[in-house]
């Protein structure tokens, strides 16, 4: 039912464009990998992408929020983009050579340094 | 100019290590009120495509259209040192949102599954995902102030946990409770990790 007087505006009518767009419809990486969500990424230092690339905007974003180092989920927090739109971006980057992404720890987690230090740190608080 | 977080060249700043921890439970069972208890609480958007696997029915109002592949989260972040942050992702309690979870889980140090006495069978599902995945968990009892004070012992029983399953009460709200379900949690991880250790964890509060 269409209700005339009713009207969208801003962030009411949702995203002007929907989010995998800027993607190119892409949902995951093109080599597959999936990049975690507390993986770190920083940009390598005065890295230029490859001749004939040409960034997004949104690559420009993001490559702008990893000068110093930050997680996966902060970027993405912070430029409020969808995580898995932020991912796959984050892949093209790391394709380019212009961003180094630091994997998380993957599958159980036994080290007990790490166990130890994270104990030591809440005990601290 | 290799980067590495143990290796990093000098011009680059050091990447900290980070590790994630699981706040599961049920629907209103406090989760997004425990992670702001002890962290900066930040809004994570999602877009994820769902599968048709994934589009189930859902029980529980507080998501708006079945449809949407729009799924908002908080995740809250605590730094201790430079070099080391931990990270706590309050599971989407929904069913519909379980494929999710492989991802979240995957990699996490551990679990929190925050239960809610009024309605602990919202917390069975939680409880059995960890389980089957192998992810270390503690069971934390919301204690609000309307429900009937319960037993560690009798949420032991009535989820039933195995023996080594550490049970807590809590106050979600309260840092220094909240504080405690975690060095319990990761407590438990250690000792899991190297049985032969004995760790100092927090003491039980009184039930």
């Amino acid at each position: 039912m269409i209700v005339p007087n009713e009207q969208w505006l801003d962030r009411e009518a949702g995203p002007v464009v929907r989010p995998y767009a800027v993607t190119k419809g892409r949902t995951v990486a093109a080599d597959g990998t999936s990049v975690g969500l507390i993986d770190v990424v920083l940009a390598v230092v005065d890295a230029q992408p490859p001749a004939g690339v040409r960034l997004s905007p949104e690559h420009r974003q993001i490559l702008a929020q990893c000068r110093r180092p930050i997680t996966v989920v902060d970027l993405a927090s912070d430029i409020d983009l969808p995580v898995g739109v932020v991912r796959v971006l984050l892949s093209d980057l790391s394709e380019y050579g212009i961003v180094r992404i630091q994997g998380a720890i993957r599958g159980p987690v036994t080290n007990e340094r790490l166990l130890r230090d994270v104990l030591d740190g809440l005990h601290a608080l | 100019m290799d980067y590495t977080h143990s290796d990093a060249a000098a011009d680059a700043p050091a990447a900290p290590t980070t590790a994630k921890i699981l706040i599961a439970g049920g629907f209103g069972a406090g989760k997004t009120t425990l992670v702001s208890a002890i962290s900066e609480i930040r809004p994570l958007r999602t877009e994820e495509t769902l599968s048709d696997r994934s589009v189930g029915v859902d029980d529980i109002s507080g998501v708006r259209g079945k449809t949407t592949t729009t799924v908002a989260m908080d995740f809250g972040r605590i730094t201790f040192r430079s070099d080391l942050a931990l990270y706590l992702f309050g599971t989407p309690g929904q069913e519909r949102f379980w494929f999710m979870w492989d991802e979240l889980a995957y990699g996490a140090l551990g679990a929190v599954v925050l239960a809610d006495t009024r309605r602990l069978g919202d917390c069975f599902a939680s409880v059995d995902y960890f389980e089957r995945h192998g992810t270390p968990f503690v069971v934390a009892v919301n204690c609000f102030d309307d429900a009937p004070p319960y037993d560690t012992d009798d949420v032991r029983i009535a989820l039933d946990l195995d023996p080594d399953v550490p049970v807590v009460l809590c106050d979600a709200r309260d840092r220094e409770s909240v504080k405690n379900v975690l060095i319990t949690l990761v407590g438990y991880v250690l000792t899991r990790a190297n049985p032969a250790a004995e760790y100092q964890s927090a003491p039980l509060p009184a039930g």
